[in-house]
C-alpha cells in the first residue's frame, strides 16, 4: 500500500479514459511521483519530441505519502518535456489537489495526444471522463475553479487548471491548483494548453491506506516533532515564510539585482518578510494577513496577503482586493529585486496576476529584468515595449504582467522567456538562464555551489534540484563556505540525489531543513511494501538523477549546456562579502562529472549505469 | 470533570491533520471525506475555521431521533450515535441547527463527533493548538486571561 496501484491513462485524441495497474516492479525502483512518473515518461516518449506537439505526454503523479498523515504529504508533480527548455520538466505542487487525486484512487494520470477542442477531465473516484470546456476556455484559473465547483454543485471538488497563459502557450506557463499553488516551472502549463486540456477536477472519497498504520503513525508523529523542534521549520517558516531569506541573502551579497548587474538590493528591506508584516501608512493594514498550510503540512510557510485597495495597481480592480496567495521569497525577488522594484503591493499584485493566469513568476520576472536592461541600453524603446521600462518601474512590471498573461502586444514576446527574447534583440548574453530556464534568487558569485546547481540542473536553472544554500548559508547539515568552489561538486551531487527521493515520496522539499533520509525512511517503509532502507533510497535518488540526465542527453543536450551566462563568469560581484568574485563553474564542472561517474562530456559511463541498474 | 473541544480559528493553518486523524480514528483509513470535523477556508478573508459538534446540553439531534439511536455518553457528555439502532432516517440531520450530524451513504447511518470516548484524535493531531480538549466549564479562560493582561494596573511597591 502507500500506492493505490492504479494509473489513469487519458487519450485526449480519442477521448478515452482507461484504468491500468501500476507497474509495481518499477515502483520498487522509482518509488512514485517524480521518479516513477519520469521512468514511465522516458520509456514512452521519444526524447526528441516537440514539447508542444501531440506526441509529447504529460503525467500528473502523486507519491506514496500523498494523502497520508505524514507532514506535508499532499504533493503531486507534473512530468513532461518542457517547452521552455527542451529538457525533462518536473514541477511539484502542494495545495490540496494531489491528496484529492490520491483519495480518488489514482497514483497518476498519463495524458496523451491532443483534444480536438477544449476539454476538462472530471474524476469522481474510479469514474473519469472528458467534458467539454468551451465555457472555460479564456477564463482565469480562479474563475475556472469557481465555475467547475458551481456547475457540479460540489464545493469540495479540487481543481488543477491552466489560465490564459497556458492557453496561449506562454513558454513558462504553469499549472495552478487551489488558486495559488503551482506546478510552476519549465512551462508544464503550456504543454497542457497545447493539448487543449483546460483543467482536471477531482473528487475522491475512497481514502488512502498505508501498509502498517500503527508503525506509520508512530514514525509520522516523531518526524512531525522534528519539524516542530527545528528553528527553520518550527519557527522561521511559519512566521516569515521563505521570505525569511530576503535580508539574509542580501547581507551575504547573493541577492541578484537588476538582471544580475548587482548582488545586493538597496531596498531589500522594503520587499522582505519584515516589510510584509508592517502596517502600511495608507490603510493601516499589513500586507501579510496570515500564514497557511498545504494539505497535511505542519510547517505552514504559505503566505496569505492582501494589498491596499487604494493602491494604483488595483484601484479599479476589485477582484484583487481580497486576501489570496502572497509573496514567497522567489517571487518577491524575481518581481522585485531582479527588476529593481521596491513597491511591495505592486509586486504582490504582479504575483497575483501570475497565479490568476498561470505563469511562473520566476521566469516572468526574470524576463522582465532582461527587458528592462535592454531598455536601459537603448536596444528596446518605449514604442516597442508599450511602456517606459527602466529598472525600478513598478508601472512597467504591472502592465507587462497583464499583457503577458493575456497574450497582448509586447507581452507575447515576454511570454517566450528571456533566452529567446534576448537572442531576438541581439543580446543573448543578457539572458540569465541555463538550458533556457531563468535563474532563481541566489547569485552564483556569492554562493558558489548554486552556480553548479544551476548549470547541472536537469530541468534548467533551478534552486529546487540541489538547495546547497542550506549548507553554504545556514549550515545544514554541515556549514560550507559559500565563497569557495572546493567540495561543491560532492555537495551538489549529495543534495541532488537526496532531493530526488523527497520529490518521489509525496512530501515537500522544505521538510529537508529538518529531515534527512533517516527521517523519511521509517515513514516510507511503514507505508510501502518493499523493505525501504536508507541505502535503497539513496541509490534510488542517484538512479533518478542519471535517468533524467540520460533523457536530456538523448534530447541533444551536451556538456556545453552545463554552463552559466558570461556575466557570471566575467563580471565580478561589485559589493558585499563576494566582492571581486566570479563564478567558478568551469572549475567545478569537471570535478562534478568525475564525482557523478560521467565522462568528460557529461555522459554517464557504462559502469555508472550498470551500478544503478539503468 | 467534563471536558469539551475548544477551537481557536486564529491558530488554524488549514492543514487538515484533524480531518485525517478523525477519519483514521473512526474508519481506520486516511479519508477527509469521512471526517466529522471540517475545516472551512474563507479565502478572501484569509480565515480557516475548524467546525464540529458542540455537544449541545439539550441536543436537538437526540430529541429528534425517533428510535433513540443517539445517546449521552455519561463519561464525556458526548451525544453518541449508536449505529446498530440508527435507521438512517436523517431526521437528526434536519434537527441539528449547525449541520454537524451528517448521513453516510456507504453505511446507511448518520455520523457525528463522539469525542473519541474522551481522547479526541483531532485535538491530538492539531499541530498549532487550534483544537484543544479542555475543562468544559472554563472554555473562556484563555480569552479572559488575554483581556486580563490588557488591564492597566501597574505593579506597585507596597
Amino acid at each position: 500500500m502507500g500506492w493505490t496501484r492504479k494509473v489513469l491513462r487519458v487519450d485526449l485524441t480519442s477521448g478515452s479514459c482507461k484504468s491500468e495497474p501500476l507497474n509495481m516492479e518499477l515502483a520498487q525502483q522509482y518509488l512514485g511521483q517524480r521518479g516513477l512518473a519520469t521512468k514511465y515518461f522516458v520509456d514512452e516518449v521519444d526524447a526528441k519530441v516537440d514539447p508542444l506537439s501531440p506526441a509529447n505526454k504529460m503525467i500528473m503523479a502523486t507519491g506514496p505519502l500523498t494523502g497520508t498523515m505524514a507532514s506535508t504529504g499532499g504533493r503531486y508533480s507534473v512530468i513532461t518535456k518542457g517547452p521552455l527548455t527542451g529538457a525533462i520538466a518536473c514541477s511539484n505542487s502542494g495545495g490540496f489537489f494531489g491528496a484529492e487525486l490520491k483519495m480518488a484512487g489514482w497514483d497518476m494520470i498519463i495524458f496523451e495526444g491532443k483534444a480536438a477542442k477544449p476539454v476538462y477531465l472530471w474524476i469522481e473516484n474510479d469514474r473519469a471522463e472528458l467534458r467539454d470546456a468551451a465555457h472555460l476556455w479564456g477564463k482565469t484559473t480562479w474563475d475556472t475553479e469557481e465555475i467547475i465547483k458551481k456547475s457540479h454543485q460540489d464545493p469540495q471538488i479540487r481543481v488543477s487548471s491552466i489560465g490564459r497563459a497556458g492557453e496561449s502557450q506562454v513558454l513558462y506557463a504553469c499549472i495552478i491548483n487551489d488558486l495559488h499553488r503551482a506546478a510552476g516551472r519549465s512551462g508544464v502549463g503550456a504543454v497542457m494548453g497545447s493539448k487543449n486540456l483546460k483543467a482536471v477536477a477531482v473528487r475522491g472519497t475512497g481514502g488512502v491506506a498505508v501498509k502498517d498504520f500503527k508503525t506509520f503513525l508512530q514514525a509520522a508523529t516523531e518526524a512531525k516533532k522534528a519539524l516542530a523542534d527545528n528553528a527553520v521549520t518550527g519557527q522561521a517558516m511559519p512566521a516569515f515564510g521563505t521570505q525569511v531569506m530576503m535580508n539574509a541573502i542580501n547581507e551575504i551579497g547573493a541577492l541578484p539585482t537588476r538582471n544580475f548587474r548587482d548582488v545586493q538590493f538597496e531596498s531589500a528591506n522594503k520587499i522582505g518578510a519584515e516589510a510584509m508584516r508592517e502596517k502600511r501608512p495608507t490603510d493601516g493594514k499589513a500586507n501579510l494577513v496570515t500564514n497557511a498550510a498545504c494539505f497535511g503540512c505542519t510547517i505552514a510557510c504559505g503566505r496569505i496577503s492582501q494589498v491596499d485597495k487604494g493602491h494604483w495597481s488595483v484601484a479599479n480592480s476589485p477582484k484583487y482586493w481580497g486576501a489570496t496567495g502572497g509573496l514567497e521569497y522567489e517571487s518577491a525577488w524575481s518581481l522585485g529585486a531582479d527588476n529593481g522594484v521596491a513597491d511591495l503591493d505592486a509586486i504582490t499584485v504582479a504575483n497575483m496576476v501570475c497565479n490568476e493566469d498561470g505563469m511562473d513568476p520566476i521566469s516572468f520576472g526574470a524576463t522582465v529584468a532582461a527587458v528592462m536592461e535592454l531598455f536601459t541600453l537603448g536596444v528596446l524603446s518605449k514604442e516597442q515595449i508599450g511602456v517606459e521600462a527602466p529598472f525600478g518601474s513598478a508601472q512597467a512590471l504591472i502592465e507587462l504582467a497583464h499583457k503577458t498573461a493575456e497574450g497582448q502586444g509586447f507581452g507575447r514576446e515576454i511570454g517566450q522567456g528571456s533566452k529567446r527574447l534576448c537572442e531576438k534583440y541581439g543580446h543573448p548574453e543578457l539572458s540569465m538562464t541555463v538550458k533556457g530556464q531563468e535563474f532563481p534568487a541566489y547569485d552564483p558569485r556569492g554562493i558558489q555551489g548554486m552556480g553548479l546547481t544551476y548549470a547541472t540542473s536537469n530541468r534548467g536553472a533551478c534552486h529546487l534540484r540541489s538547495y546547497t544554500v542550506s549548507s553554504e548559508v545556514f549550515g545544514n547539515p554541515v556549514k560550507t563556505d559559500p565563497l569557495v568552489t572546493e567540495g561543491k561538486a560532492d555537495l551538489v551531487k549529495a543534495f541532488q540525489d537526496v532531493t530526488a527521493v523527497f520529490d518521489s515520496a509525496g512530501i515537500c522539499i522544505f521538510t529537508s531543513f529538518a529531515w534527512g533520509l533517516p527521517d523519511i525512511q521509517p515513514q516510507l517503509d511503514a507505508a510501502c511494501e518493499g523493505g525501504w532502507t536508507v541505502e535503497k533510497l539513496a541509490e534510488m535518488g542517484e538512479r533518478i538523477w542519471n535517468m533524467e540526465r540520460q533523457f536530456n542527453n538523448a534530447a541533444g543536450f551536451t556538456a556545453k549546456d552545463d554552463d552559466l551566462p558570461k556575466r557570471l563568469k566575467t563580471e565580478p560581484a561589485k559589493t558585499g562579502p563576494a566582492k571581486g568574485l566570479v563564478s567558478g563553474i568551469d572549475k567545478m564542472r569537471p570535478e562534478y562529472y568525475k564525482v557523478r561517474g560521467w565522462d568528460a562530456e557529461g555522459v554517464p559511463t557504462k559502469e555508472t549505469l550498470a551500478r544503478l541498474g539503468l | 470533570m467534563q471536558k469539551s473541544l475548544h477551537i481557536d480559528p486564529n491558530k488554524c493553518t488549514g492543514c487538515l491533520q484533524c480531518e485525517m486523524a478523525c477519519s483514521y480514528e473512526n474508519y481506520g483509513v486516511f479519508n477527509i471525506s469521512r471526517s466529522r470535523i471540517k475545516v472551512f477556508n474563507f479565502e478572501e478573508a484569509g480565515r480557516k475555521v475548524p467546525y464540529t459538534c458542540t455537544q449541545c446540553a439539550e441536543a436537538w439531534c437526540l430529541h429528534a431521533c425517533p428510535v433513540e439511536a443517539i445517546k449521552i455518553d455519561a463519561a464525556t457528555g458526548a451525544k453518541v450515535v449508536h449505529e446498530a439502532t440508527c435507521v438512517g432516517c436523517k431526521v437528526c440531520t434536519i434537527a441539528c441547527p449547525f449541520g454537524t450530524v451528517n448521513y453516510v451513504a456507504e453505511t446507511g447511518k448518520v455520523q457525528k463527533c463522539d469525542l473519541c470516548g474522551g481522547d479526541p484524535a483531532c485535538a491530538t493531531a492539531c499541530p498549532t493548538g487550534a483544537i484543544s480538549y479542555i475543562d468544559a466549564d472554563w472554555t473562556g479562560l484563555d480569552k479572559m486571561r488575554q483581556w486580563a493582561a490588557k488591564t492597566d494596573t501597574q505593579p506597585r511597591a507596597s
